[in-house]
């Protein structure tokens, strides 16, 4: 493997990531609404915590950094398909990809990573700008995100990113692949958001489910596209205690990967190119 | 030694069926009844390196599944396939990275990039050293003249625009072999003499080989020295053109333009149609050289217009599909 073998795949990454930078509407759009849910979402958890006097196995303070986090980050979710994958897939174009001397997935987990992170660079840069130093500007210093503990901190949470991202990625090219079967997307589109939504801790943070669905809640793979980083960041998880964490969010895209890899070399054996 | 050898090819598509009415859709949940289609039975030729094949046949015929067989998209349910030694579906990255493919209703063009970052995204993923790629390039940029559109985003050119990219594109590797599948549908008379010439220059110049469906008979009457006819799944004639035309039809058309309205009557010569004093003639080379029938046909009438043609291909075409149709196909040898 030299690396030439890998300049094809970065390049595939990067004519995806800047093709996807060009919609800047789209972006601008998607910052304003995640300020917008990122402030309901602040008020909701303040109240809560105004109408209990127990201890709460997070701290008021973590959950609004976590809760902005959230907001910046969501385009990592895999919530969403790439639609010109969709659109291959529905009208044959796909032939042009199988003509490639690329391996299938791989190539395909280039445009989802780039997929993942182009959206996630337009809206994550000013809502992070905003909640940490705009707000306290403004005088809202309880609702701001503040900076992590020191730097091992941060570095912790840039590894553990960079694992949900894979992660992310891989649960969105088994999305891909069932795609090869199914043609259509707009099941899974309906579908997989709410799961995943709930699942990760996007809508309340996990610690703050009941203490019967924990169990549950820290082995599912979910767990490590929101929960694992952000908690990491706001010191939630001690920087001690992470590295099982994190070996979980390898594990499950290591499972998810395998997984895409055989269903889709399944699929291709018995492909038929519509309009054949 | 042939460059792509095909035998006994068979491709079956398994087609689940449903019988019709509401009862049908519901009984269809629970089972349902498949029934194997064959695109392709017993296919075989060979092609060798430098050539330029016309592959024509009506809708459904199995074109494109050879195409997509032979650019190792497809694996066909029997016989033996090799592409300059290789089995296109086992060998696919060492054989693909030797092939350039268009498909005339598809793009390979990256939809919301500029063509150029394309053209430039195709050279890493083929891994075409730099040099050469520059080289390659600017040549094909210039051949097709599209150097005014490379920086347009795809989505902005019209098909003609596009389909030129499209074919610069699957050559910026400099393939052996090149299949186009259908790549003048579409397009306006310019875009499609820029195209058939610029294919023809290819074919030419670089030797590339090139396989060529099309259902437009004058890119095969422009382009193709051999034609090979397909027909439900099977080959029905290989061979040059004019050795089709032989076969099939030998016979010659001659418009006349009469100054007079006048009853015609003129031995070997039969009217096909006739309006006022424009007769459409069919004679038989074989029984009545041209000249003579012009001879005589001047001799009776007062001639104002002549002119001598062949039968249009369409129409040859048309006569092969329908003698294919009869229960027991008829397969024409190819002619020497």
């Amino acid at each position: 493997m030299s690396s030439t073998y890998f300049s094809a795949y970065v390049a595939v990454i990067s004519a995806r990531y800047r093709g996807l930078l060009q919609y800047r509407a789209a972006a601008f759009a998607g910052f304003v609404t995640q300020l917008f849910w990122g402030c309901i979402k602040i008020m909701i958890m303040f109240a809560f915590f105004a109408a209990s006097d127990e201890p709460q196995p997070m701290s008021i303070v973590e959950v609004v950094s976590y809760i902005w986090l959230g907001q910046a980050m969501l385009g990592m979710l895999p919530w969403s398909i790439d639609k010109d994958i969709e659109a291959m897939i529905r009208s044959g174009d796909v032939s042009y990809e199988l003509v490639r001397p690329l391996d299938l997935y791989t190539f395909w987990f280039c445009r989802t990573i780039a997929l993942r992170t182009a959206t996630t660079t337009l809206r994550a840069i000013p809502m992070v700008i905003f909640a940490m130093i705009g707000l306290p500007l403004v005088g809202a210093v309880d609702w701001a995100l503040l900076p992590p503990a020191d730097l091992i901190t941060f570095l912790a949470f840039v590894i553990s990113l960079g694992c949900a991202l894979m992660l992310a990625c891989a649960f969105t090219m088994l999305m891909h692949v069932v795609l090869v079967w199914t043609i259509s997307g707009e099941g899974l589109n309906r579908f997989i958001p709410a799961i995943v939504n709930v699942f990760s801790g996007m809508i309340v943070p996990l610690p703050l489910f009941p203490d019967w669905m924990q169990g549950f809640l820290e082995w599912q793979p979910f767990r490590g596209l929101v929960d694992v980083p952000f908690r990491i960041y706001t010191g939630n998880i001690p920087l001690g205690s992470a590295a099982p964490d994190v070996a979980l969010q390898l594990l499950w895209a290591a499972v998810f990967i395998w997984l895409g890899r055989r269903m889709l070399t399944g699929s291709m054996r018995r492909m038929v190119v519509q309009g054949g | 030694m042939a460059q792509i050898i095909v035998e006994g090819l068979s491709k079956f598509f398994q087609v689940a069926e449903r019988r019709p009415g509401l009862w049908g859709a519901v009984s269809g949940l629970l089972r349902r009844d498949h029934r194997s289609v064959a695109a392709l039975q017993d296919v075989s030729f060979e092609i060798n390196a430098g050539e330029l094949v016309g592959y024509i046949g009506p809708n459904g015929a199995g074109k494109s599944t050879t195409i997509k067989i032979l650019s190792g998209i497809l694996v066909p349910t029997a016989g033996r396939c090799e592409v300059r030694g290789r089995v296109p579906w086992l060998e696919r990255h060492q054989h693909v990275a030797d092939i350039g493919v268009v498909f005339g209703q598809r793009s390979q063009l990256w939809w919301d990039l500029p063509v150029m970052e394309s053209f430039d995204l195709l050279r890493d993923i083929y891994r075409v050293p730099a040099s050469e790629y520059r080289d390659t390039r600017d040549q094909l940029i210039a051949e097709m003249s599209i150097e005014p559109l490379l920086a347009t985003p795809v989505r902005q050119l019209s098909l003609g625009q596009r389909m030129r990219c499209d074919l610069v594109a699957s050559l910026l590797h400099c393939p052996s072999i090149l299949f186009l599948d259908e790549p003048t549908i579409g397009l306006d008379a310019v875009s499609r003499l820029a195209l058939r010439h610029f294919i023809r220059r290819i074919n030419r110049e670089r030797g590339t080989t090139i396989i060529l469906t099309t259902h437009d008979m004058d890119d095969i009457e422009a382009l193709c020295e051999r034609v090979i006819v397909i027909g439900r799944g099977t080959i029905l004639s290989d061979g040059p053109l004019a050795g089709l035309r032989e076969q099939l039809d030998p016979e010659r058309r001659m418009k006349v333009e009469l100054v007079n309205d006048e009853r015609f009557d003129v031995e070997h010569a039969r009217v096909i149609s006739r309006e006022g004093t424009m007769l459409q003639l069919s004679f038989d080379p074989r029984r009545i050289t041209t000249p003579e029938l012009i001879r005589r046909i001047s001799e009776s009438h007062e001639v104002r217009d002549l002119l001598v043609e062949y039968p249009p291909i369409e129409e040859l075409i048309a006569k092969l599909y329908a003698d294919s149709a009869d229960s027991k196909p008829a397969v024409i040898e190819p002619s020497a």
